[in-house]
């Protein structure tokens, strides 16, 4: 049995596999496709899973970001691991 | 004026109905197609790209026991050449080890394995099939050694409902990622048995609470979806997600569905992959428009608050229940027909019948 995935500032997300971004083309949107499931993303949800390449540690992708956003650190990590702990709980996302 | 109507986003396509288990819950129809009559190779690899086309993003091949068709391979290859996220919805028993990983090699990106018990005596019971059992864990445990995700689908009735716990341990000691507790739905073999396979209330409200502590338990562990017996329902289920709104299903004949079990509505026309574009019968073919939004529904769903919701429910346990497709639910507890279902979920659950009549090619034995 494998251990729950908790989501801090050092994990380092991937998309596990059978899990994958796609460009839905035929409705001009972003998806994660997942086992029989789909997440629409918005604009920031985009931002944040765009992020996720299997190296970049949530830090780092924070930083990138709070610079692309010019937002603040703080608020920005909050959502960041807000996302990514939702998508890991519903086990479509490692770390 | 043609209404735009949104394209759908999954395709389950039912390549065959022939299967070595013989369950008798299944919920294909009775009359059930012979492989003469199945759809081929090429006629699968075209719908796939019009699928794709249109903005279909998961296909679900299924069937039937979609392993007893050879070119599965090449139709998951292609699905992922067209950008198709392919589920293989599996008893597991015709594959082995090597067509498994020919499979996730092709593409495949996920595997849903039933099951019909936790142990052999109950499960190979119910799945009439010797051996299916051990076989099973056989397959799980190739499907984590490849590496691709697996959904255990645990099907539930009254035979096996005890075995619960050991049915999300058995999950769990696999490593599946998702685990569906299925209970049976009643439509084609699984309305004929029906008697046979509904739970009591207190067997599913014991499994309820199961489920219940097991989600807590096992929180980004395993995730469990839940299905429950529509007979001990308040409100229906939201089935396909609304009729003609974003699922659509191809039978082993190339009959284009809005559902797996649409056939059971007698006087509804069914076009054939290839007689129009798939575009053209999604968007306005006659059993598509016939149920899709809420201009069909008759009270108590066209005044419900719930009725882009919940979509009025099954328009096939409509008719198998109520005797009328076009009608409420009859799950809801507003419908009229809904003490029929309870009345029938109160006769029928007493365990008086216990023998399956097991699905066969040719209908029912006599």
């Amino acid at each position: 049995m494998s251990e729950p995935v908790m989501i801090g500032e050092t994990s380092v997300p991937a998309f596990p596999r059978g899990v994958r971004l796609k460009h839905d083309e035929v409705r001009t949107q972003w998806v994660i496709l997942a086992p029989e499931r789909m997440f629409v993303l918005d604009d920031i949800g985009l931002a944040i899973m765009q992020g996720v390449d299997g190296e970049a540690t949530v830090s780092g992708i924070v930083d990138d970001l709070a610079e692309k956003f010019q937002a603040p650190r703080e608020q920005i990590l909050g959502d960041v691991i807000e996302m990514l702990q939702g998508f890991a709980d519903k086990g479509v996302l490692a770390a | 004026m043609k209404i735009h109507h949104p394209p759908p986003l999954a395709i389950l396509a039912e390549l065959t109905h022939r299967c070595p288990l013989r369950c008798g819950y299944c919920s294909n129809p009775l009359e059930l197609s012979r492989r003469s009559s199945e759809m081929d190779t090429q006629a699968w690899l075209g719908l796939l790209d019009e699928a794709a086309a249109l903005g279909v993003l998961q296909v679900h091949f299924s069937g039937g026991e979609p392993a007893a068709r050879p070119d599965l391979d090449i139709m998951v290859e292609h699905a992922e050449k067209v950008g198709l996220y392919s589920n293989l919805i599996t008893s597991g028993v015709l594959l082995d080890r090597d067509r498994l990983e020919s499979l996730a090699a092709k593409g495949l990106q996920h595997v849903q394995l039933s099951f019909q018990g936790a142990e052999p005596l109950i499960a190979d019971h119910i799945g009439g099939y010797p051996g299916g059992h051990e076989k099973k864990l056989e397959i799980a445990r190739w499907v984590g050694e490849i590496g691709l995700p697996l959904t255990v689908n645990a099907v539930m009735c009254r035979e096996n409902l005890h075995q619960l716990d050991a049915m999300i341990e058995l999950a769990t000691s696999f490593g599946a990622q998702r685990l569906e507790v299925a209970n049976v739905q009643y439509y084609g073999w699984g309305l004929l048995n029906r008697a046979a396979l509904l739970p009591t209330r207190e067997q599913l409200d014991k499994a309820t609470a199961t489920v219940e502590a097991a989600r807590e338990r096992l929180k980004g562990v395993l995730v469990i979806d839940y299905v429950v017996p529509d007979y001990y329902a308040r409100r229906p289920k939201s089935c396909m997600g609304g009729w003609g709104q974003s699922f659509l299903n191809i039978n082993p004949e190339g009959r284009v569905l809005p559902c797996h079990a649409a056939e059971s509505i007698p006087g509804l026309e069914f076009e054939r992959v290839g007689d129009r574009p798939l575009v053209d019968i999604w968007r306005d073919g006659p059993a598509f428009t016939k149920f899709r939004g809420t201009g069909w529904m008759p009270e108590p769903c066209i005044s419900c608050d719930r009725r882009e919701v919940d979509w009025g429910g099954c328009r096939c346990q409509a008719m198998a229940v109520a005797g009328h497709a076009d009608v409420a639910d009859p799950a809801c507890e507003l419908s009229p027909d809904h003490d029929k279902m309870l009345a029938i979920a109160a006769s029928e659950a007493t365990g008086e019948s216990e023998a399956y009549v097991y699905r066969r090619i040719g209908g029912p034995a006599q």
